[in-house]
């Protein structure tokens, strides 16, 4: 059992959950649940939103109001969401399949309205439910069961797009910094007030992805994030060359004086209210 | 003094659902139903609303659903391919139970088809566009007045039903132009979801009343509970047992079914002694009462029966005319879609008349004249 | 004098992946015949709680002896 303010925020009576043992998103839904311990935010005010794959299973395990949508279409609901009623904390959680291939255009459009929700992109590089299929971050040359051959297709930088996309507040930390990951967390859910946030969290997925890349155990996975991870600091100082095959942890964007959407919608209406 | 006006059946629609509380709609622009998202731009944050245009169809139906969930009554309105592309969701709205009005200005398909063109071929797909068992309800005005009021009743069914409804309008009546009378707030029935009574700890959020409909908290109420499109049980958690799902499926469609003669509405003119009824609804049944009317004058016993409700469709009613009438004529904007609910209510009790226009235009009263002298 | 610590491994939602015990700079965890975390040298805990952080199962707690 975690820490008791962390069981607080569980389903206790839904336990052990349905991940694979050793999986990068167990790490994921721990750090969540920290963060939000941490912050004290009373659990009727939390919404945790997601789409469909196995980062959308964590909703249910958290005792909070929780809201499992269609694949790639949870940040449009938390849209909804957050605009019916803007006291609420919305952590909407999705994988990469599901937030940038079918989900994509929600995620960047979330981004460009600098609406208050923190999205966190669980990156396990794979279709993980559906059987290892390639998804928008499968490495090039990987194998995937749709890329028995080696994937061709270039992938996303997920917080590049969505600093290109005007999320105001950008991080990236892997599974094997679990405290780093509820650090940036905590940052990117207080970041509400001023908008969008987008945590990417590299996460593993051995069953599937690992099975196929020669890093079947857990272990093999959460050393090859450690070994690969450069600090945002260090990267800056590192050729393109060095940083090949290198995930560049730390935080990207962090505007303090961004406006979020239902400010500015409340804008809106005082001015509707006023003509 | 009543307030008159000479409105845009869009705009009626929209504002209909202003009237019916209303206070949020997530849409994306298309033709010919625009007319509504523009209305509700310019009315919610007037009533402290919210109105979002999202970057795609399904992201305005999911806005929808999100803030109903979060407490507001909700709304999202589209055509063809719009509509089309939100089925996915409206499945979501079914099984999770979420109230939600969709509104649906009928044009010509399939896909991009006839954008600017009037056209009835969403009937069946009303009833049958996302996939599984579900319980439909949909409504279809056949004047600016009814775009307003029927709005209202759709808010009000699916408040009290916690599911999406939709209003059947069509390019024709969404873009008429004709006199309403905006009924006077307090004159009219505005029907509020049931909330929970109990305490947080104790709410069981899918665990219905005895008019099998589930009490429903918003998100930030101070209830903690799971919204899934999965199946799921009266906790309203993910369930592989058999019992639970027949339980949930069999619910659905009951709470709609056992409800059903309080839900279909209808209209009829000049049926007392007819021996020929004309069903139609929507814009065509504008042309059929002015072929009927003129035809009374000529002694030709004909009637008028429109359907506003066409889902649950008012098969008892249909069944009883054919017990005393010789022939029904259906006249619809599509290759027959509504005649076979009409077929099936008849059973052979009376002669049953198709006539389907595809060509993108509104028959003429004319036309259906025609279509009466053939069999009087 | 160095602080002790209590580690509670909840047996029912541990899944014996491992990570834990590769994870602990002082090898206090091993994995049980029954293939759960079990910790063998208890008194070599420092309490970084790195463990605790790691687990995908929230099965470990880590508390500082009284």
């Amino acid at each position: 059992m975690p820490r008791e303010d962390v069981k607080k925020l569980l389903r206790t009576k839904f336990m052990p959950h349905i991940w694979c043992p050793g999986c990068g998103h167990g790490i994921i839904m721990h750090a969540i649940l920290r963060a939000i311990a941490d912050l004290k935010i009373p659990k009727e005010q939390v919404c945790i939103s997601s789409g469909i794959g196995c980062s959308s299973r964590m909703p249910g395990y958290i005792d909070a109001c929780t809201l499992h949508t269609a694949h790639g279409r949870s940040l449009a609901f938390a849209t909804g969401v957050r605009l019916a009623n803007p006291d609420l904390t919305i952590v909407n959680v999705m994988g990469d399949g599901d937030g940038t291939a079918i989900g994509g255009n929600h995620f960047i459009h979330a981004c460009r309205r600098n609406i208050g929700i923190t999205a966190v992109v669980m990156n396990n590089n794979i279709y993980g439910m559906t059987g290892g299929q390639a998804s928008p971050t499968t490495p090039e040359g990987a194998f995937a069961s749709t890329a028995p051959y080696g994937a061709i297709d270039p992938t996303f930088d997920i917080c590049k797009l969505a600093e290109g996309a005007g999320a105001t507040f950008v991080a990236r930390a892997t599974v094997a910094q679990p405290v780093m990951c509820e650090q940036i967390l905590k940052k990117a859910i207080l970041h509400q007030k001023k908008g969008f946030a987008v945590v990417e969290l590299v996460s593993y997925c051995h069953t599937q992805f690992g099975r196929k890349n020669k890093r079947s155990r857990p272990m093999d996975n959460f050393n090859y994030l450690k070994d690969n991870s450069v600090m945002k600091a260090k990267a800056d100082t590192m050729t393109a060359e060095e940083l090949k095959g290198k995930i560049v942890i730390g935080e990207f964007v962090n505007i303090e004086d961004a406006r979020e959407y239902t400010k500015r919608y409340d804008e809106v209406i005082a001015r509707a209210q006023k003509a | 003094m009543a307030q008159v006006e000479f409105w845009q059946g869009n705009k009626a629609l929209a504002m209909g659902a202003v009237a019916a509380g209303c206070r949020f709609f997530g849409g994306y622009p298309i033709t010919p139903s625009t007319e509504i998202m523009e209305t509700m731009a310019e009315e919610l944050p007037r009533l402290g609303g919210k109105f979002v245009q999202m970057e795609d169809e399904i992201g305005g139906i999911a806005a929808a659903i999100g803030a109903s969930i979060a407490g507001l009554k909700s709304m999202t309105g589209s055509s063809g391919p719009g509509i089309s592309l939100k089925q996915e969701l409206l499945g979501y709205a079914y099984i999770a139970e979420i109230p939600l009005v969709v509104a649906n200005v009928m044009r010509g398909g399939p896909s991009t088809g006839l954008p600017t063109k009037v056209s009835q071929a969403d009937v069946m797909q009303a009833k049958w566009g996302t996939h599984g068992d579900h319980a439909t309800i949909a409504y279809a005005p056949s004047s600016i007045q009814e775009c307003y009021e029927i709005t209202v009743r759709a808010f009000n069914m699916a408040e009290r039903f916690r599911q999406p409804v939709l209003v059947l309008s069509d390019e024709i009546i969404g873009h008429m132009r004709e006199k309403i009378v905006i009924p006077e707030p307090g004159t009219f029935e505005v029907i509020n979801r049931k909330k929970p009574t109990v305490c947080p700890d104790d709410f069981v959020p899918y665990k219905a009343d005895d008019d099998d409909v589930p009490p429903m908290a918003a998100f930030g109420d101070g209830y903690r509970w799971h919204v899934t499109g999965l199946t799921s049980n009266d906790f309203g958690f993910p369930t592989n047992e058999a019992n639970e799902i027949d339980k949930k499926a069999t619910r659905i469609i009951r709470k709609v079914e056992r409800f059903r003669e309080e839900i279909v509405e209808f209209k009829e003119e000049s049926m007392e002694d007819a021996e020929i009824v004309i069903v139609s609804y929507g814009s065509v049944s504008r042309s059929s009462l002015r072929a009927i009317r003129e035809l009374r004058k000529q002694n030709v016993k004909v009637g008028h029966f429109r359907p506003i409700s066409l889902w649950p469709f008012p098969e008892k009613q249909i069944a009883e005319i054919s017990k005393r009438v010789k022939h029904i004529i259906v006249p619809e904007l599509n290759a027959g879609q509504m005649v076979n609910e009409v077929e099936r209510a008849v059973a052979g009790r009376c002669e049953v008349h198709r006539k389907n226009l595809l060509n993108g235009e509104l028959y003429k009263p004319d036309e259906i004249m025609a279509f009466i002298k053939e069999v009087a | 004098m160095a602080k002790k610590f209590d580690i509670e491994v909840f047996n029912k939602w541990c899944k014996g992946c491992g990570l834990c015990i590769a994870i602990c700079p002082k090898k206090v965890l091993e994995l049980s015949e029954q293939v759960k975390s079990t910790p063998v040298r208890p008194d070599d805990c420092i309490g970084c709680r790195q463990c605790e952080n790691v687990c995908p199962d929230m099965a470990i707690t880590i508390k500082e002896r009284d």
